[in-house]
């Protein structure tokens, strides 16, 4: 397992600018194809691919989901004066 | 090492809202049943934006009023053109990005972080922290840095990245609700990505096993 920080040359950064579009299923058959050439010889960039993926995935499936508390409700309703549409 | 699969990944699901039907004449004309109704539907949604951006219960309360006060005021002149969840969206956007403004040191200035920064210099750690079990990337402690990271990005980033990857909004919506274009929005949103990636890489790291490279 590689332990390191990099400067990505050259090669690895025009790929690097598409992995959003990548991840989205967004970048065009061609970028694809070249894209996943390269992944297949550069394990820096492949670490890359799978640490934002799994970014992304994590923020999507653990992070809060702020409900609405009643009285935060309360006040709101106080608030623009719609008391008598509480029910 | 994982494979790599073209899966894309699943960005749908906060955007759910179901466009209610609304008379937009009421609404117009300021009916307080109709408005009432409005707020049900859609305080939810703006409160949960406000918390994501804000990460303070307070001011995503304040976040909260003010947009429907302002929604309100704003009522006559809204045209119909976006869905009222963008143009609510918006709104409450303007309002977070508003407060925290204010609260940010008045020497930072707002688009000097990250958003301009020279690509050339950029550098990546290279940490594959993927094979961690779920007991550790989804526990307490790794929430709360999650919700630490997105504070610590910068807000033109923040407000993509809630938007986009937590809102569950279209590039085409968050562009709408930003007032940026669909390529700013683009750029933006693998920025955000980016930085908490490292920012992740940062935490995980020291929960590997020690073991020899
Ligand atoms: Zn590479």
């Amino acid at each position: 397992m590689s332990k390191k920080t990099i400067s990505p040359p050259p090669s690895c950064r025009h790929l690097l600018d598409t992995l959003s579009d990548y991840l989205d299923g967004e970048l065009s058959a061609e970028l694809c194809r070249e894209l996943e050439r390269h992944l297949s010889d550069c394990e820096d960039c492949r670490v890359v691919v799978d640490t934002l993926r799994k970014t992304i995935e994590l923020y999507r499936e653990t992070v809060a989901e702020p409900q609405l508390p009643p009285d935060v409700r309360l006040r709101l309703f106080h608030r623009l004066d719609l008391e008598e549409y509480l029910e | 090492m994982n494979p790599v699969t073209k899966r894309p990944l699943d960005a749908s699901k906060g955007a759910e809202q179901s466009e209610e039907t609304f008379s937009l004449a009421a609404l117009r004309q300021g009916d307080a049943a109709e408005f009432a109704r409005l707020v049900d539907a859609y305080s939810g949604m703006i409160y949960r934006l406000a918390s994501r951006m804000l990460q303070n219960p307070q001011d995503a309360e304040d976040v909260l009023q003010e947009t429907f006060i302002k929604a309100y005021k704003a009522l006559p002149a809204f045209d119909g053109r976006s869905k009222l969840s963008t143009w609510l969206y918006r709104i409450a956007t303007n309002e977070a990005l508003m407060l925290l403004r204010k609260k940010t040191l008045p020497t930072v200035s707002v688009n000097a972080p990250l958003e301009d920064a020279d690509p050339e210099g950029f550098e990546l750690e290279i940490v594959d922290w993927c094979c961690l079990p779920e007991s550790e990337l989804m526990s307490e402690e790794a929430r709360r840095y999650l919700d630490e990271s997105i504070e610590a990005l910068p807000e033109t980033l923040k407000s993509v990245f809630v938007l986009r990857d937590l809102e569950g909004l279209s590039v085409r919506q968050t562009a709408e609700v930003l007032g940026i274009s669909e390529g700013a929005v683009k750029t933006r949103l693998h920025r955000a990505r980016l930085a908490l990636r490292e920012m992740l890489t940062a935490y995980f790291k020291e929960r590997l096993p020690a073991s020899g490279l």
